[in-house]
Formats: structure tokens, sequence, C-alpha cells
């Protein structure tokens, strides 16, 4: 097959990998393309290439981009249970199904991200309390090891199964992936939005609705003395009336937006307008799914706005127990920083994981976004000691700096993770960016 | 249009041609895909059926292989409704490829060309004697003008260009209306990795504005539609001068 000469990055932008990659169309050529000889650089997969850092980027190697494998294979209306080429993203399955009443259980924030990609992040949503992880609704994968020969996973497998969830494609091609529909009886869901005016209210507000369906905080992350950690919590409940499913209006980002356009000064206006949106009594309102759950997608290339040097996201989770002041040093650290760009994202998170590598434990996730300026290397460091400190992780998928022993500290079941490889891929044949700089081919 | 139709798709594993039948399907037609490899064609049909709710059929179909063409249109005269054809199959072997070995010019020739024109013509009969229906057949910008980087390909399209042109005169006296399209560069598997590519469409794009020209019974469509203008000036070049371009 022939190989294009790509530039890549990751969501988060910043410096190109230089790589040569495959994008298959049919299932026959992506099962020679996986098993082509490559590089002492490997091959790496890739999908929409909407995690932030570079788990899909391979500089010097091979990539084979999964994007046109977008077939849905197969739907049971009794079960839920769909069957999907790993391309499909999760806005054809939205189309798709709600229409018949069925809703993806869990989802990331964007819906261009691939199936293959939700799989190979073990990716988690707004509900993950309850629901757990997108791999925990997973039944059956179809999978071509490293060696090129074809394996049917199911969670009772195992270790297999368990380093192929949240194993960022490194245990191998997933050419079919099985799971588990949702099914919703309506348009959309009723949110109640309400203030926090400091995290201590915040903390407290999430705690009282914890057994909200949905919930999701935004924090204030340039917010600082008594306002530290002031935000808006949003809880939700699924609603059985029909809210109105006219398309939200799509917007484009058409430039890099220029260094100084996100300062200080536009950033804290954004922001103490967000958090004015809501009245100080709260407000309910019914929100169909797509803009409930996919808010961000209303604006195309969005990480557009962060210039041509792009954007580092932050995002740890953090032990309930330790978590409560590891947040107030995070948020001091952060604010104190004065390089916090627009909302950040504070939930809470359940015990539900399915592979090694999953980002999930039970506690606090918070998850900002800085641009990519000199020093974001030691403000990186800062937050992840915090983070190691407290017991908590940062999140692979979205992580472009961190390094490989924290990684280690951060990802205990790592030697899990390692002895699968070692036995599926011993020539470590699977690579990726992400890969060598925390040595996951190497010993734990 | 209350009469049931039926794509048939010829060449259906392509990007562009997957994206046309599952824009077709969603517009409420039948589809039936037709390829070498059908097994991968068999993902694609469920897809369909899947999410538009249509019926999805998969058929072998060799463009080479111009002996087993008449069995085919055989089968498709069973086709109730209208039967409409989309011919999306083609090769693009690169010019150097082809200036090293002449064969490949002579099977470029016949996947293009002889192979299209083996089928439509076996097609035609049938077409006519239904008096209704839809042909659109793929030609390519590249047959507008010889250029020194594609011009075996482009010689290819040239010739499919003035059959369809003689079809459309012919079949368009019998109600069934043929459509020639142009595509300017798509990001396909034809295209992907190539140098020098700009103003690239998807294959969504290009399958929408299939169907939407077809509908008004536009004759040339170029897609996206400034190719036009592009071609236009290509065209124009006096060959004195175009024999001393490499565009």
């Amino acid at each position: 097959m022939r190989k294009a000469a790509l530039q890549l990055t990751g969501w988060g932008r910043g410096p190109a990998s230089s790589l040569e990659a495959t994008r298959p169309e049919r299932f026959s050529e992506a099962v020679a393309a996986f098993s082509e000889p490559v590089g002492a650089h490997g091959l790496c997969l890739r999908g929409a290439g909407r995690s932030y850092g570079d788990c899909a980027l391979n500089a010097g190697g091979d990539a084979l981009i999964t994007t046109r494998l977008d077939r849905i294979l197969a739907f049971d209306a009794e079960t839920g249970i769909v069957q999907v080429e790993p391309g499909v993203d999760f806005r054809r399955l939205l189309q798709v199904f709600l229409p018949r009443g069925f809703l993806v259980p869990v989802t990331p924030g964007t819906f261009f991200a691939t199936i293959g990609g939700a799989v190979a992040n073990d990716v988690h949503g707004k509900n993950h309390e309850h629901a757990g992880s997108f791999c925990q609704h997973v039944t059956e994968l179809d999978l071509v090891l490293p060696d090129g020969s074809g394996r049917t996973v199911t969670p009772e497998d195992g270790a297999l199964f368990r380093a192929t969830a949240g194993g960022l494609g490194l245990t191998g091609l997933i050419t079919r992936i099985a799971f588990r529909m949702m099914r919703v009886s309506g348009g959309g869901v009723t949110v109640h939005e309400q203030r926090a005016n400091d995290l201590e209210a915040f903390l407290t507000a999430m705690a009282v609705s914890a057994d909200a369906t949905y919930s999701v905080g935004w924090i204030d992350g340039a917010a600082h003395g008594t306002r530290l950690g002031r935000g808006i919590l949003e809880t939700a409940e699924p609603c059985d009336d029909e809210i109105s499913r006219h398309r939200p209006r799509e917007l484009r980002v058409p430039v890099d937006f220029p260094g100084f356009a996100l300062n200080p000064v536009s950033i804290g206006i954004f922001n103490e307008t967000y958090f004015r949106r809501v009245p100080e009594a709260g407000r309910t309102r019914p929100v169909a799914w797509q803009k409930f759950l996919y808010p961000l997608d209303a604006i195309h290339d969005w990480n557009r706005i962060y210039g041509r040097r792009g954007f580092i996201q932050f995002q740890c989770v953090v032990p309930f127990e330790t978590g409560p002041a590891a947040l107030r040093d995070l948020l001091e650290v952060i604010s104190g920083s004065h390089r916090a760009s627009f909302l950040a994202v504070l939930k809470r998170m359940g015990a539900g994981r399915a592979g090694y590598l999953s980002f999930p434990m039970p506690g606090y996730t918070l998850a900002l976004d800085f641009p990519r300026r000199p020093g974001i290397e030691e403000l990186y460091e800062r937050l992840t000691a915090i983070t190691l400190d407290a017991g908590g992780r940062v999140y692979l998928a979205k992580d472009a700096l961190l390094d490989a022993l924290t990684f280690r500290r951060m990802y205990p079941e790592f030697a899990g993770f390692s002895e699968v490889l070692a036995s599926i891929d011993a020539s470590s044949r699977m690579q990726s960016d992400m890969a060598r700089r925390l040595r996951l081919r190497e010993a734990p | 249009m209350s009469e049931m139709q039926t794509w048939l798709v010829l060449g259906a594993s392509s990007a562009i041609a997957r994206a046309f039948a599952r824009a077709a399907a969603a517009r409420g037609a039948d589809v039936i895909l037709a390829g070498r490899d059908t097994e991968d064609l068999a993902r694609t049909a469920a897809d369909i059926a899947i999410s538009t709710g249509r019926a999805a059929a998969t058929i072998s179909f060799d463009a080479l292989d111009v002996a087993s063409h008449a069995s085919l249109v055989q089968r498709l005269a069973a086709v109730p409704g209208v039967l409409n054809v989309a011919l999306m199959f083609g090769t693009m072997p690169e010019q150097a490829a082809i200036d090293a070995d002449p064969d490949l010019a002579l099977s470029c020739i016949a996947s293009n060309f002889s192979g299209a024109v083996s089928i439509l013509h076996r097609l035609a009969p049938l077409l006519e004697a239904r008096r209704a229906g839809v042909v659109i057949g793929f030609g390519s910008v590249a047959g507008d003008r010889g250029r020194l980087k594609n011009y075996v390909y482009g010689a290819a399209k040239s010739g499919l260009h003035t059959y369809l042109a003689g079809l459309r005169n012919r079949l368009g006296r019998g109600g069934v209306h043929v459509m020639t399209v142009k595509p300017g560069f798509v990001d396909t598997a034809m295209t992907f990795g190539l140098p020098g590519l700009f103003l690239v469409a998807s294959p969504e794009f290009v399958a929408r504005a299939c169907l939407d020209a077809a509908a008004r019974r536009k004759d040339v469509l170029y897609v996206p539609w400034f190719w036009w203008g592009i071609m236009a000036v290509i065209r124009a070049i006096p060959e004195r001068t175009f024999k001393r371009l490499s565009i």
C-alpha cells in the first residue's frame, strides 16, 4: 500500500512528528498494511487524532490510520449490542442510533473520536461514577496481534483484554468492537446548573448530587483567593420529553489565533462571563443530547485558538481522601501561574476501569488547558508532583510531558501490561512517541 | 419519483463509491454494491442496511473480466422499479510506472475505458427498455487535457468522456439521463500520499454533489465546481505553450 509522508500532531498541536502512514479502506487492506515490514521505530495506530498528546504519533516510524475502516457491522435491537469497525466515530453512532432510542453508554467530550480510540484509551464521560469506563461495556474485540495472527478477545479472557482496553493501541489492530448501547426514551437531558463560589462549596455540591446520572463541573482556573475553585456544577438526568433535534449551529475557527489572543485579561473576562451566565439561584432546562454531550464540537478546529504552538492539557485524578487538599494545591499553582486558559473541568470519578493502563480511580478528576509556552514543562512537573503525592495519576490520552519514572509510580498495574506485551510482541513492533517517552516497551 | 429506486454502484469498494451508496440509501434508494472484494462489500452493505433501513446487496463484478459482464446484466434485469447506475471504478497508476512498463498503460485503459464501455454498453439496452433511470459515469479532470504527469490515465478518462457523451445522446431519447462527473482532487486511497494536491474534497461532499446534480439532470458535473474554471484555463492554453509545461 502506498504510504504517505505526513507531519502529524495530537489534538494539542505543538511540534509535529514526521511519519509514514497508510490509511486502508478495506478489511483485507488493513490486515495487509498492518503486517507490512516496519523499521526500527515500528508501527503506531491512529484514529481521528483526538488524543491530545503523542500516543498516536510515531516520529520516524510508520502509522496506520483507521478512520476509513468505518462500517457499522451489526446491530441487535434486542440486546442493544452494536458491532463496529475501529474507525466509526461517536458522531455516526449518535446520528444512526439516537433516532431509534439508543445511545452510547459512555462517551468522551468529542464525537469526532473513533471507537477504536475509545477502546485504546478506555475513555470515560460525564457519567463515570455510575456508568464506568467505555471498555466496561465492550463485550468482544477482534484483534490482529503484532505477529499478524487474529484473535477474538472478551473481558473473560483476562490479561489480553486488560492490556488492550486502555492499551494505547500497542497490543495490535482492533478490527471489530462489540459493545452494548444504552436505551434512551427522549431527546435529551434535564440539566440543572448551579454556582459554587469556592472549592469547598463545589466539592460539597458534587457530593450532595453524587446520585445524578451525569455530573460535570466547570471551574474557573484563573480565580484565586477566596474565589479559588469557584465554578458551575452541571448535573443532568435523561428526560422523556421530545427535545427539538434541530442541528446546533456549527462554527469553525478559520485561522490560527495569534499567540497574544489568549491572555490573563481576555481569559478573566471570558470566565467571569461564563460564571455569571448562570443565575445565583441556579437554573434548570432541557438540553438535547448532542449539545449536552458534545458542547465543544459545535466549534470545529477549536484547538486553533491556541495558535501554532498549540496547548497542553493536564488531566489528573486524585483519590477522594487526599483530593480536597490536593485540588487546593493544584488550583493555587494554576491560578498563580497566570497561564490557565478557559474553563477547566472538575468531575467525580468512580472505580470503573477495564485495563491495566486505564485512567480512572475513585476520586476527583481535574482537567485544564495551558497554551504551550516556555516554562510549561516546569508547571506540568509541579502539577504532576502534587498529583503523585496525593496518590493520583494523569490521563495518558491527554499527556505529552510525563516522564517514564513518574508514569511507573502512577500506574502500578503497568507490570501486568508489560508482561502481556512481552509475550505478544517481543520484538517491540508496536511503538509510538508516547511509548518511547514513557518507555512502555521496556521493563517495568 | 414515487417508483422504487435502486442504485447499482460499480466499483463500490472505493471511498467515493462507499459514500455515494450511503448517501443514495439515506435518500431512500436500495443499493447493489458491485466489485471484486465482495467480502469487504458485505461490510459496507451491512453498514448501509443498519444505518438506513434500505436493502443493500452485493454482487461480484470485475471490470477487466468482460466475459462475465453479460451474465451480470442478465441478473440485473430482475431488479424491480427504476435501475440507476453509478460507474465509479478506475485505476490510476503513476505515469512513471507506466513509462517503465507499457503493459500498465494497457491495463489502465482496460479498467478505466474498455471495462467501463463493456459494462455500460451491455446495460444500455436494459435501461432503454425501462425508459427510466440515471447513469452517472466517473471521468476525471485529468481527461480534459493530455498532461505530462498523467496522460495515459487522462487518455482513458477522455475516451470515457466521449463515450458517455454519446451514450447521453442515445439514452436521453429514451428517458434515461447520463451524467458525466469530473472530480478534481478527492481524499481517497487513489490520492492519499500524493504530493501537490490542493483544495481536496471529501468523498462525502462528492457523493452528495453527484446525487444533487443527477436529480437536476445535469450533463457534466465538475466537483468541486471550481474545477470547471481551473480546467477552462488549462484547456485554453495554446498547445504551443502547453507542450512545454509540466503541470
